[in-house]
């Protein structure tokens, strides 16, 4: 179908405002580089929630991978996007301007290589993201294992999105007509961990990919849903989600990971929704192995991050957006990733457009 | 020379600095004008008006699939002169060394120079050269200053942007920074991909003698169209709108993008340009281009107007319109 039919069904779906989430920062980038939302009718309303890693991650992880760059036989091996994010004083690029070991890797594999060329200094990689990344981790982990090396470790703020997911509808703050559901994370998990949303809560939700028009089709089953009165749990990447999601690497993150209670930015701790490395792989986390101090942290007081990931408030609804926090120097994480809702809001277009529909 | 490398002993003035500019400068650099010797090189220019620019270059890697720092230093001030509506003519070349830079490099990096001012019909007529410790620079930095004749008739100015006018790039986007940027990450670079340095003086110069109406050129270097684009919209207080499916990228930049997350308006590159010209040229205008090596690629991405002033933004496949904002400052650093 194309983007055009496919609105026009969507509209004469939709009778009565409607707010979908989607839970995944590559879909709100997507939606924002596509410019989907001002196409929509105004009845259909798109929020983000807490569906980007870097921006759930809260200050006292950063503070401690702070602190870690600051220890001289310490190297710091890190996806890109966590330079940027504010610990409670300062952030992973400043502590690498003044001198401290911070390398940009691409993937876990390249950190385990930077601990096998510099056998003489701690690696500690950031292990980041979701479902999608731990199976990454996990398996370099495994890797370290077998090739013995015993300077490398891994600060884990590994999470489970369909956890997250239950944490944000028990909030009787939050108000979701219906989800799209992140279509990496389902290729891991398959649609399983999700089922609950459409049977105990009576939400519509739909497996979505990533290209405009996957993103367009996702929604119009969402509205087909909501028409019809019958929540249900719907594929639509079936090209790439099989309904058991990948076996292999739901395996390796159980091998190696326990789900623990962790805390998230804009939600405080909650159970069973972090993954943690467990005592039989132990060696490798930074957590027990590597000793440091970081500072005490607190979080900035000003910032908002924590309505915005819930859905609660719109990005320009808060106090620092665009008048203290850009991406050059942003206050809070959701300014920092690409995938940040506050950051795809600043650069896509601040929900303003000129150019009508 | 009995060395490979550059020393210290190079920029201490005496015999090894003469050696170096006898050996090395003079040879691949020599014309009329250098060979004066002197303090400074007394020159010809027929016209009143002339237009002068300089650069400098600091890139890294210094050699790359498509030229080296050297092609960028000579590319890069003949392309500002000839965006300012100018006939480049003369170049003074200064550099900076870093002990232990290989004296092989040095000379394939001022023979590529060479190539390229020769290409450009301009001369490199004085210079000066540096040596500095090991760790003070890296490798080697090039500044070029430059003269060259104003064209009659022609008046470049963003303020001359008005409303309803057409806006056309030379060329693909992007191929010099993916180029750069996939080196300096180790990775593997699909065979088509270099850099598009190029001196794009004469194609300019046919442009603006055949239409002297263009209203502004700007070639599309750090911050890529982007940053040109955002910087005309806000001087000219007009709005832009851009076609996502007419913009020119190769399945190379295009896929370098999406591994990497950028946005190929945001790439640097140094062999292309942006071109604003009322409607009624635009055909003409792209028929020179085409006929040109520079400009094969060329093509129209989209309109000014009067809508959303000062303001970028870009209708997508889908019909949405999203805002393509001023690159962040340091996403992509040293890349020219």
């Amino acid at each position: 179908m194309s983007s055009e039919a496919l609105l026009q069904k969507i509209a004469a779906n939709i009778s009565r405002p409607v707010r979908f989430m989607e839970v995944c920062g590559t879909h709100t980038v997507s939606i924002f580089r596509a410019g989907i939302r001002q196409l929509l009718p105004e009845n259909v309303e798109l929020v983000s929630g807490p569906g980007c890693p870097v921006c759930v991650t809260p200050n006292d992880y950063m503070d401690r991978a702070i602190a870690y760059g600051q220890q001289k036989d310490v190297i710091v091996a890190t996806f890109g996007d966590m330079l940027k994010v504010p610990g409670t004083t300062q952030d992973l690029n400043t502590v690498r301007d003044n001198g401290g070991a911070i390398e940009i890797v691409y993937s876990p594999l390249d950190a385990l290589q930077t601990a096998i060329l510099n056998p003489d200094k701690k690696v500690v990689f950031l292990g980041v993201g979701f479902e999608t990344t731990a199976p990454l981790s996990a398996a370099v982990i495994k890797t370290a294992r077998e090739k013995n090396i015993k300077n490398f470790f891994v600060l884990s703020a590994h999470k489970r999105t369909s956890v997250i997911m239950r944490a944000l509808l028990a909030d009787p703050q939050v108000h979701v007509d219906g989800f799209l559901l992140p279509g990496h994370v389902c290729v891991i998990t398959g649609g399983a961990p999700f089922s609950f949303v459409s049977q105990e809560y009576k939400i519509p939700t739909v497996i979505a990919g990533f290209e405009p028009l996957e993103i367009l089709s996702a929604i119009y089953l969402l509205s087909r849903q909501v028409k019809n009165g019958t929540p249900l749990l719907e594929n639509a990447y079936k090209s790439v989600v099989h309904r058991g999601g990948n076996e292999h690497a739901q395996k390796m993150i159980g091998e190696v990971f326990d789900d623990v209670t962790v805390n998230w930015r804009g939600f405080g701790a909650v159970e069973k929704s972090g993954l943690a490395i467990n005592d039989a792989y132990a060696e490798f986390d930074a957590e027990k192995m590597v000793a440091v101090e970081p500072e005490k942290s607190r979080e900035n007081p000003g910032c908002r991050c924590g309505e915005v990931l819930r859905g609660l408030i719109k990005p320009p609804q808060c106090p620092l957006f665009k008048k203290v926090c850009s991406p050059e120097k942003p206050s809070g994480a959701c300014m920092v990733s690409i995938e940040g809702t506050c950051h795809a809001w600043y650069k896509y277009g601040q929900g303003k457009y000129a150019y009508g529909k | 020379m009995e060395e490979k490398y550059i020393t210290l002993a190079h920029g201490a003035g005496g015999a090894k600095s003469q050696e170096l500019v006898e050996q090395v400068m003079l040879p691949a650099f020599d014309n009329e004008f250098l060979r004066q010797m002197h303090d400074g090189a007394r020159l010809n220019l027929d016209s009143g008006k002339i237009a002068m620019s300089t650069d400098t270059y600091v890139v890294q890697p210094l050699f790359f699939a498509g030229g080296n720092i050297g092609k960028l230093a000579v590319c890069g001030t003949v392309n500002d002169l000839a965006m300012t509506g100018a006939v480049p003519k003369y170049l003074s070349v200064g550099m900076v060394l870093e002990a232990g830079l290989p004296i092989d490099d040095l000379k394939e990096i001022t023979k590529t120079m060479r190539k390229a001012a020769d290409e450009a019909g301009v001369f490199l007529v004085t210079g000066d050269t540096k040596v500095v410790g090991k760790g003070s620079c890296d490798g080697i930095f090039i500044n070029t200053a430059g003269v060259g004749e104003l064209i009659a008739g022609a008046d470049i100015s963003p303020l001359n942007v008005k409303e309803d006018m057409d806006i056309i790039v030379s060329g693909t986007l992007g191929d010099h920074a993916a180029t750069i940027m996939s080196k300096r990450h180790s990775l593997e670079l699909p065979a088509d991909l270099k850099s598009d340095c190029a001196p794009l003086n004469h194609l300019v110069k046919k442009l603006l003698t055949a239409v002297p109406q263009i209203a502004v050129l700007r070639d599309a270097t750090r911050g890529g169209v982007a940053a040109v684009l955002n910087e005309i919209a806000s001087q000219a207080k007009v709005g832009i709108l851009l076609e996502e499916e007419s913009l020119p990228i190769t399945p190379a930049v295009r896929g370098f993008c999406e591994i990497l997350g950028f946005e190929p308006l945001n790439l640097a590159n140094e062999g292309k340009f942006v071109l604003f010209v009322p409607p009624q040229y635009t055909e003409k205008i792209l028929s020179i281009l085409h006929a040109d090596e520079y400009g094969k690629n060329a093509c129209k991405i989209g309109t000014t107007n009067a809508i959303s002033r000062g303001e970028v933004a870009m209708r997508t496949p889908v019909g949405g319109v999203r805002i393509v904002d001023m690159p962040a400052g340091e996403q992509i650093p040293r890349i020219c």
